[in-house]
């Protein structure tokens, strides 16, 4: 792995709320083509972390790299221009507005020429069409009407939502926190299966799970995050569930690392 | 390492049933028999046919009551006084979609008018120059109202609170508390007027400015239901927080919409200038709170992200409706005031009655 650069690369991020420290110089790689898990205990700033590679938190210090070149994402959309797909463990997704018109919020296909262009028309058909596409992709039939607002989904199928928005647009980097925290056996089977489908199409994906058995069955690395910070890179052929736990509670220190005070 | 903890790269027993799973879309048996149940459906799909559905009721028992009612005539002064109302309500609309409120549309109107009316007829400007600039410190007003609620951060009802008193205190300023009289703006800027004229139409009488109402109406649904904007402007007052990591750029979408806010009010001014035929900085002092009870009447949310331009019409229609109505049937004034209460109470009553049965 050496000889191949990172996709994604942050170095030294630190981030306060106040005078809480949600991340105090955490490093974060991601190379083309894996799947890497990042697992922590509660609080350990997992999400911080996220937010601050998918521009919705701006760290106090620290660099993020895309492709070798450092980025300085105002909001998550600059983010998302590049490439940046996340799905975020509250979903982002706005209750009132129906399935087709939330996977395409902020990026709606217009219709062709003048009706597009001047009236600045969005093509519902088409938008709706490819929306029911990747719906049925990700197995979730159990959504009846793609006129459906938002709200009148079950939580599941509104991560389904969220996790098929992400697959469909990501380009660079696919960034999931808990992506089957609310789903079904069936879901989350096919949220995995769709994992290892964005991975082949050749676009990295960060996992964030509490999911064990999830992180160890699809990642190729796994990042345990600990106290703010990266504690340890492990690889999951050669370490236990029980190891990486022992890992990110502290109950154990890796071979080779000296616990930060 | 052959622990029990060994990761397993086999998919569990359970798990493998799956490729046996039912694929075609759930579908069920319809329930929706009954009356209530249809007409609930029916309403919750269309939730503009309420409004709607209230107004047809209200001219029809009205037109018992007071035979006068009904027929053309009594129907276009109904329009004619809810003019600038529903303009108002228009832009108040927009505002409360994003889940703000604005209190300090009636004085952006009575403000864009006066400085209309001075620069036509008492420094003498060609009059739609005037409409012109008048137009503009609307929308600049406006812009200010965005600006503090986006980038300030304030709550929009304290904000609009504030340059309520503001913008009334720069009236009287400006004005110096006079007001300009018809005759004048006859004589020198009859432009001023064009929205008062009307076009007849056997009994009835269709003014331009009831005309434009409509016109605009069908715009502004057009901008919010076919265009990205519209649903960016949705997004934002349903939930901030999402609309911001779906990467909508909330800042500049919550003051484009102030802004277009201010730019109807401004618009607006002239239109009121035509119904009224003078301008005065005390006019219009009900319209702030009369284009909020005809949004939320029309079905609007006050918590945003839900609601429909023309239920805003027809809210401030169903008002208009009420007042006429009630002084025809020779009620007193202040049972008219008591009537609007009373409709938006029972409107926000119906709309929560719809959402519960929607969960």
């Amino acid at each position: 792995m050496s000889a191949v650069k990172p996709i994604l690369q942050a170095k030294g991020l630190l981030k306060r709320y106040g005078t809480v420290v949600a991340m105090s110089g955490a490093d974060f790689e991601l190379y083309p083509g894996e799947i890497l898990g990042v697992i922590g205990d509660n609080g350990a700033g997992k999400s911080t972390l996220i937010k601050a590679l998918s521009g919705a938190v701006i760290p106090d210090h620290g660099t993020i790299e895309l492709d070798g070149r450092e980025v300085n994402f105002r909001g998550p959309e600059d983010a998302r221009n590049l490439g940046i797909e996340t799905v975020y463990q509250n979903l982002a997704l706005s209750p009132a507005l129906t399935i087709a018109d939330n996977m395409f919020l902020g990026r709606e296909w217009r219709k062709p020429g003048i009706l597009g262009s001047v009236f600045r028309q969005m093509d519902r058909p088409r938008m709706e069409k490819f929306a029911r596409d990747k719906l049925s992709e990700l197995g979730l039939t159990t959504i009846q009407n793609i006129h459906q607002a938002v709200e009148s989904l079950s939580g599941g199928q509104r991560q389904g939502v969220a996790v098929a928005r992400a697959a469909a647009f990501g380009s660079k980097v696919v960034i999931l926190d808990e992506p089957t925290a609310a789903l079904g056996v069936k879901e989350s089977r096919r949220v995995l299966e769709l994992i290892r489908d964005v991975r082949n199409r050749g676009i990295p994906i960060i996992l964030i799970s509490h999911n064990m058995p999830h992180v160890f069955e699809v990642c190729d690395r796994v990042h345990i995050h600990r106290l703010g910070r990266r504690l340890c890179v492990i690889d999951p052929k050669e370490h236990s569930m029980s190891d990486a736990v022992a890992y990110m509670t502290g109950a154990k220190l890796p071979e080779g690392v000296t616990e930060a005070a | 390492m052959s622990t029990q903890d060994t990761p397993t790269k086999v998919i569990s027993d359970y798990e493998a049933t799956l490729a046996k799973a039912d694929s075609t879309v759930a579908n069920f048996d319809r329930d929706d028999k009954s009356f209530i149940h249809i007409l609930r459906n029916f309403l919750r799909t269309y939730p503009t046919m309420i409004p709607a559905l209230v107004l047809v009721i209200s001219i029809a028992v009205f037109s018992i009551i007071a035979p006068r009612f009904f027929g053309m005539g009594a129907l276009s002064t109904v329009l004619k006084q809810v003019t600038v109302t529903g303009f108002i309500a228009l832009a108040q609309t927009l505002i409360i979609l994003t889940a703000g409120i604005d209190l300090s549309v009636g004085a952006i109107l009575v403000l864009s008018s006066l400085i209309m009316g001075n620069l036509a007829v008492v420094s003498g400007l060609p009059a739609l120059l005037a409409v012109g600039i008048g137009v503009f410190f609307g929308a600049l007003m406006g812009a200010l109202n965005g600006l503090l609620v986006a980038r300030i951060k304030l709550p929009p009802f304290i904000v609009t609170l504030g340059t309520l008193s503001i913008f009334s205190a720069l009236t009287l300023w400006y004005s110096k508390s006079e007001s300009i009289r018809n005759v004048d703006i006859e004589a020198k800027a009859p432009e001023l007027l064009w929205f008062g004229q009307s076009a007849n139409f056997g009994g009835a009488s269709l003014s331009l400015g009831g005309l434009t109402l409509f016109i605009l109406a069908a715009v502004l649904w057009y901008v919010l239901n076919h265009t990205a904007w519209g649903r960016h402007v949705h997004a934002i007052g349903d939930d901030p927080d999402a609309a911001m990591l779906s990467g909508i750029r909330v800042n500049s979408v919550l003051i484009s919409v102030y802004v277009v806010a201010g730019l109807i009010c401004g618009f607006a001014a002239w239109i009121a200038i035509g119904r009224v035929g003078s301008v005065s900085p005390i006019a219009f002092s009900t319209v702030n709170l009369a284009s909020i009870t005809a949004v939320v009447i029309g079905g609007t949310s006050l918590f945003g992200g839900r609601g429909s331009i023309i239920g805003s019409v027809l809210g401030a229609f169903i008002v208009g409706v009420f007042n006429t109505g009630l002084s025809l049937a020779g009620v007193d004034d202040y049972w008219q005031m008591f009537a609007a209460g009373t409709l938006v109470i029972i409107a926000v009553a119906l709309d929560q009655w719809l959402r519960r049965a929607s969960q």
